[in-house]
C-alpha cells in the first residue's frame, strides 16, 4: 500500500435485500476513500442506507457486491474469524444507544474489549484508565452507567471504541440520544480525537456533528449525491449572521 | 414582493398578473393572505421599467390595460438564473427560498434538490465556523451564548432544508 492510499475505502459497494419487485437497494454503488486522520460525515434522511453503509465498512455486515478495503486488506472477502479480529483490533464502533453493559462500571466497560482480545488484565486496566482520563471522566471510572448522564455514557462508549487503538472509528448517530449540552461534550471529544489524528467516519442526522467533519457527504436512496469539503470560512460572516453588520 | 420571485414564476410561461397572484397564494397558503393585491402589479411595473419583463396587451381584451401578458426578457431570464444559484443566508427569508424551489420546479429551470444541496453546503460551512468558535469559548462565556444562538438557528435552518429535501424528493418520485 502506498503512503497516500486511502486508509479505508470502498468501491462499487452494494447491499440489497429481497428480490424482484420487493428488491431494496439499501446501498447502491458507493465509492468512498477515507484518508488516515480524516473525519468524514455521511448525512441523509432516515432509510437512505447510511447505517447499512457503516456496517459494511466495519465488517458488521457483508456486501452484495463491491469491495471494502481497510489498510489494504479486503474486508468483504474475510472469513468470519478474520472479521471478528478486525472488529476487535482495527475498527472501533460507537452507537446511538451507547450499548454499555449495565452491570459493569465505566472503566470495566472500557477495558472489556481489550480483555476479550486476550490482553493481560493489568494492561487492559491501564489503557482503560488512560482513556477515561482522555474523555474527561477519570473521576467517574467506578460509576455504573445508570449513574452517568447521557453525554457521559457516550463518552465512555467512545473510550471503549478506542481501547484497541483502532485504525478507524465508525460512529452511527452518536448524538442521536443526547440533548444540546451533551452533544457539545461529544463534539469536543470528537474534535480532540481528530486533532490527535484519529480517522473517523460518522453517519448522522445531526448537522451539528456533520459540521465538525473535514468532509460531508449527502446520501439519498443508497447512493452518494453530494460532497462538501468543510474547510474554513470567515468570522466576518458570523458577525453578519448574528446581526452585527448588514447582509 | 421580491422581484426575483415574480421573475422566476414567469419563467414557466408568459402570464397575466392575476395568474401570478394565484400562483403565489397557492405556494404561500395562509402566509400569502396578507399580501396586498396590488403588490404583484407594482413589482411587474418595476420589472418592466427595468427591462426584465416585457408586457403585451392580451388578445381579446385591448381595452383593459391591466390585462397584460408578461413575459421574461433575456435579461430577466439571466436574473432568474443568477438568483437560483445564489446561496446567501440569512439573506433569503424562508418564503423567498421556498418560492425559489417552487418556481424552479414549475419552470423546470433547476432541480429543487440541487438548490437544497447548494444551500445546505453553505449553511454547513457557517455552522462549522460558528461551532468551532463556540467550542473555543470557555464554559459560561457570554460570547459562547451568542454563538450557541447562531448554532441553534443554523441547525433549525438545516432541519428545514431536510424537510424541503423530503418534499421535493417525494414529488420527484411521483412524477
Amino acid at each position: 500500500m502506498t503512503e497516500d492510499a486511502a486508509l479505508l475505502s470502498c468501491c462499487g459497494l452494494r447491499k440489497t435485500y429481497g428480490k424482484d419487485a420487493g428488491l431494496v437497494r439499501a446501498v447502491d454503488g458507493v465509492d468512498l476513500d477515507v484518508a488516515a486522520g480524516e473525519t468524514v460525515a455521511i448525512m441523509g434522511p432516515s432509510g437512505c442506507g447510511k447505517s447499512t453503509l457503516l456496517h459494511l465498512l466495519g465488517g458488521l455486515d457483508r456486501p452484495s457486491g463491491g469491495e471494502v478495503r481497510l489498510a489494504g486488506s479486503r474486508v468483504d472477502q474475510m472469513s468470519e474469524r478474520a472479521l471478528a479480529r478486525l472488529r476487535q483490533d482495527a475498527v472501533g464502533f460507537v452507537f446511538q444507544a451507547f450499548h454499555l453493559m449495565d452491570e459493569l462500571t465505566a472503566v470495566e466497560n472500557v477495558e472489556l474489549p481489550a480483555l476479550l482480545a486476550g490482553r493481560p488484565a493489568r494492561t487492559a486496566r491501564r489503557r482503560a484508565t488512560e482513556l477515561m482520563e482522555r474523555v474527561g471522566l477519570a473521576d467517574r471510572a467506578g460509576f455504573l452507567p445508570a449513574a452517568l448522564s447521557g453525554g457521559q455514557r457516550q463518552r465512555v462508549a467512545i473510550a471503549r471504541a478506542l481501547v484497541g487503538e483502532p485504525r478507524v472509528v465508525l460512529a452511527d448517530e452518536p448524538t442521536g440520544n443526547l440533548d444540546s449540552a451533551a452533544t457539545l461534550e461529544v463534539l469536543r471529544l470528537f474534535e480532540s480525537l481528530h486533532v490527535a489524528g484519529q480517522t473517523l467516519v460518522i453517519v448522522t442526522h445531526d448537522s451539528r456533528i456533520a459540521a465538525t467533519a473535514d468532509r460531508m457527504i449527502s446520501m439519498r436512496d443508497g447512493a452518494f449525491i453530494d460532497e462538501t469539503r468543510l474547510t474554513g470560512g470567515t468570522r466576518g460572516d458570523l458577525g453578519a449572521l448574528a446581526g452585527l453588520e448588514g447582509p | 414582493m421580491q422581484q426575483e420571485v415574480v421573475l422566476a414564476l414567469l419563467a414557466k410561461e408568459p402570464s397575466h398578473g392575476y395568474q401570478l397572484r394565484a400562483r403565489l397564494r397557492q405556494a404561500l397558503g395562509p402566509l400569502g393572505e396578507g399580501m396586498n393585491a396590488g403588490q404583484v402589479y407594482v413589482t411587474l411595473t418595476r420589472l418592466e421599467k427595468a427591462g426584465l419583463v416585457a408586457a403585451e396587451p392580451s388578445a381579446g381584451l385591448p381595452d383593459r390595460p391591466d390585462r397584460k401578458v408578461y413575459e421574461l426578457t433575456p435579461a430577466g431570464q439571466q436574473r432568474v438564473a443568477d438568483w437560483l444559484g445564489e446561496v446567501g443566508w440569512p439573506g433569503p427569508a424562508p418564503a423567498e427560498f421556498h418560492l425559489k424551489l417552487v418556481a424552479a420546479a414549475a419552470a423546470r429551470l433547476a432541480d429543487p434538490l440541487t438548490i437544497v444541496d447548494a444551500q445546505r453546503r453553505e449553511l454547513l460551512r457557517r455552522l462549522r465556523d460558528a461551532q468551532r468558535a463556540a467550542m473555543a469559548e470557555p464554559d459560561g462565556s457570554e460570547a459562547g451564548l451568542l454563538l450557541e444562538g447562531l448554532v441553534l438557528r443554523l441547525q433549525a435552518d438545516l432541519r428545514w432544508l431536510e424537510a424541503c429535501e423530503r418534499h421535493w424528493m417525494s414529488r420527484k418520485d411521483r412524477s
